[in-house]
């Protein structure tokens, strides 16, 4: 059947042929756009609906370094870095009940007032409690509150505590090295975080590395020179000498003299390191490093060593130092008893101003200088230790005699125990000088920086045995089954420029004298005791540390293994 | 022709289902690898507390205070050490 549709003659008017054609052209023209939009944001520019995409599924995530272990020539473990959390929150989105702040207070040890105070704060971002043991935060972790977060962050341990504190330093709460080793090696010992982008799944999961940002840079660990149980030794027998003696501060330093290494250095009085709640400015001077002394009589050997050196005297000629006083312009010196006529070496063994200043006299204040600036005075020694001072000494050309005399037997001169301590590496060795090292040296310089022949270097370290022989100024100073030589120094402190009655007690040697290992030097500082010279302070510290470094390390005797009467009491300890 | 065009077909399903497969022990692997890092970093953390332990254990002021108080030694006497030969 057929359907007519229309029986309007209107439409059966045939059409202009242009509508028809009209219409397809913008239909084409429609599509046309379309492809090129789409064209233009799959092909041209689409780096910003990528980015929108990744946004998605993909994950910058952090990958934390640590710090590098400080460790001792041995490997024992000085410090070291382990994850701790930190409880922090967004004040507005933590409801907590009053229960639960209880809960939560008593878990973080603290007062519930004050984490109320700080959650009542107007920030978005508040750390309510930093570095708590991982086991704590699981704990809090374990309450599931709203708003709480935690963060991981690094701690700084140190198991020795307060043995090595100023040796060692610190780090602060941002892990990075604020004294000490931690900030002389901070550089080598940051480490650097990394970072890395991964697609993560629905449940969290890592399913894709897309590519590593930043390689995460772990800090290196720091081998230092310092023998753990050396120091334990210094430190304790140094601490035994300052409560004995009633002492303000003391120091003490044992250096390698085969390699420059410091075996121990430790200041007293000290602190923990692990608990720094009420640190005083005293207690973290690292005095070895920045406090200088008048050395006093332990200068002695350096002019004995110059006058050898320059030929002007022999270690058997004779000096008047007869009666016991010499006056310089308008200035007198003396000695503490009248010796009357002295060789060089008893000079030395008796301690005589009067006969190491006829010495001084004999030379050019220059010569003077320059063996003092070569043996390292005056100058800091550079080993990157935050506050570390180069003592004084002043320029020859305004030497007056006087000074020059005093400057002989070690006052007007200011020097580190540090510095006195490497300076008698020249008598160690064979007259010259190595440079310190806080870290193991595993390939020593056989030779240093030449000071003096060796020849005089070893006529003075004969003269230095004979302070501790019967006789010289030390005698408690002796080791038994070692030959030992040394020097004590008792210098009057300057207070407002003049000498109060108040001392600088020292006592620097070396043993074993036929091949000498190990220098030890010893400072304290105000000894208000009955005994206040370096003979009686200083040299029994001396004693105990270099026999027990001795016996630590292993070296050969070169002395019959004898009880020594003042020996015996010194090592038999309490 | 047609048979041709069978086979190819197989071939590429085929083909498809064995990649979908690949990618998914891919990631499943991935995943494991992951586990066994965060692993490795967990028994690094306990390392150092280990390590952190023992040198407190170690600490040479507790071992004395032990050989002093609990073991009453004492350092030998000059007379009583006997040096039986060079190290």
């Amino acid at each position: 059947m057929k359907v007519k549709f229309s029986h309007s003659p209107l439409l059966g008017q045939p059409l202009p042929a242009w509508r028809s054609r009209l219409v397809l052209i913008l239909l084409l023209l429609g599509f046309a756009t379309l492809a090129g939009r789409s064209l233009f944001l799959q092909g041209f520019n689409n780096e910003f609906l990528i980015k929108k995409g990744e946004s998605r599924y993909e994950r910058v995530i952090e990958i934390s370094a640590t710090r590098g272990r400080i460790l001792d020539r041995n490997g024992d473990v000085l410090a070291i870095s382990t994850p701790v959390k930190s409880i922090w929150a967004i004040p507005e989105d933590t409801q907590l009940t009053p229960a639960q702040a209880r809960e939560l207070a008593a878990l973080l040890e603290m007062d519930v007032r004050e984490l109320n105070h700080k959650l009542a704060a107007e920030k978005d971002f508040v750390f309510i409690k930093r570095q708590i043991s991982p086991e704590q935060a699981d704990r809090v972790a374990a309450l599931n509150l709203a708003g709480i977060h935690q963060q991981r962050e690094y701690r700084r341990y140190y198991p020795a505590g307060e043995v090595m504190s100023h040796l060692i330093g610190f780090t602060g709460v941002d892990d990075a090295g604020q004294e000490g080793v931690e900030l002389a090696l901070n550089a080598q010992l940051t480490g650097k975080n990394g970072s890395r982008r991964v697609i993560k799944d629905r449940r969290g999961q890592i399913v894709e590395d897309v590519e590593s940002i930043n390689q995460p840079v772990e800090g290196k660990d720091v081998t230092l020179a310092i023998d753990a149980k050396i120091q334990y030794l210094a430190y304790s027998h140094l601490k035994q000498a300052v409560t004995e003696n009633k002492a303000k501060a003391g120091g003490i330093v044992v250096l390698d003299a085969r390699t420059g290494e410091v075996l121990a250095l430790a200041n007293l009085p000290t602190y923990n390191p692990n608990n720094r709640v009420r640190l005083a400015g005293a207690q973290l001077r690292n005095r070895a490093f920045t406090d200088t002394f008048e050395p006093g009589s332990t200068m002695k050997p350096f002019t004995a060593a110059l006058a050898l050196d320059k030929g002007k005297f022999r270690f058997d000629t004779q000096i008047q130092t007869s009666p016991g006083r010499l006056t310089i312009g308008t200035a007198t010196i003396s000695d503490a008893h009248a010796h009357g006529m002295l060789t060089v070496a008893q000079v030395i063994q008796k301690s005589s101003n009067i006969g190491v200043s006829k010495m001084a006299l004999s030379m050019a204040p220059e010569t003077m200088w320059t063996m003092f600036d070569s043996a390292g005075f005056g100058h800091p020694l550079k080993l990157g230790f935050p506050g570390e001072v180069g003592g004084r000494l002043r320029p020859f050309k305004n030497w007056r005699p006087i000074e020059q005399a005093t400057m002989s037997y070690g006052h007007g001169i200011s020097v580190t125990l540090i510095q006195l301590a490497r300076a008698y590496m020249a008598f160690a060795r064979e007259g010259d000088l190595l440079p310190l090292s806080l870290t193991r040296v595993d390939n020593a310089p056989t030779a240093g920086q030449q000071v003096f022949s060796g020849q005089t270097a070893r006529e003075v370290r004969s003269m230095l045995q004979m302070v501790v022989e019967p006789g010289g100024t030390a005698p408690k100073a002796q080791i038994s089954g070692y030959r030992v030589a040394g020097k004590t120094g008792t210098a009057n402190k300057l207070e407002g420029g003049y000498y109060a009655d108040k001392f600088v007690a020292s006592f620097v040697g070396f043993a074993p004298v036929s091949d000498p290992r190990l220098i030890v030097a010893v400072m304290v500082d105000e000894p208000s005791g009955a005994k206040h010279f370096g003979g009686d302070v200083a040299a029994p510290v001396f004693a105990q540390v270099m026999a027990g470094c001795l016996r630590t390390l292993g070296v050969a005797s070169d002395a019959p293994l004898k009880p020594l009467d003042v020996v015996a009491a010194a090592v038999e300890e309490p | 022709m047609a048979k041709l065009n069978l086979i190819l077909l197989a071939a590429v399903v085929i083909c498809a289902l064995a990649t979908v497969a690949s990618n998914h022990r891919a990631r499943k692997l991935f995943i494991e690898f992951e586990n066994e890092q965060k692993r490795m970093r967990d028994l690094e953390v306990e390392w150092s507390q280990l390590q952190l332990e023992q040198s407190t254990w170690a600490n040479h002021s507790r071992v004395e205070k032990i050989a002093r108080d609990k073991l009453t030694m004492h350092p030998p006497v000059a007379g009583h050490i006997v040096s039986v030969g060079q190290p």
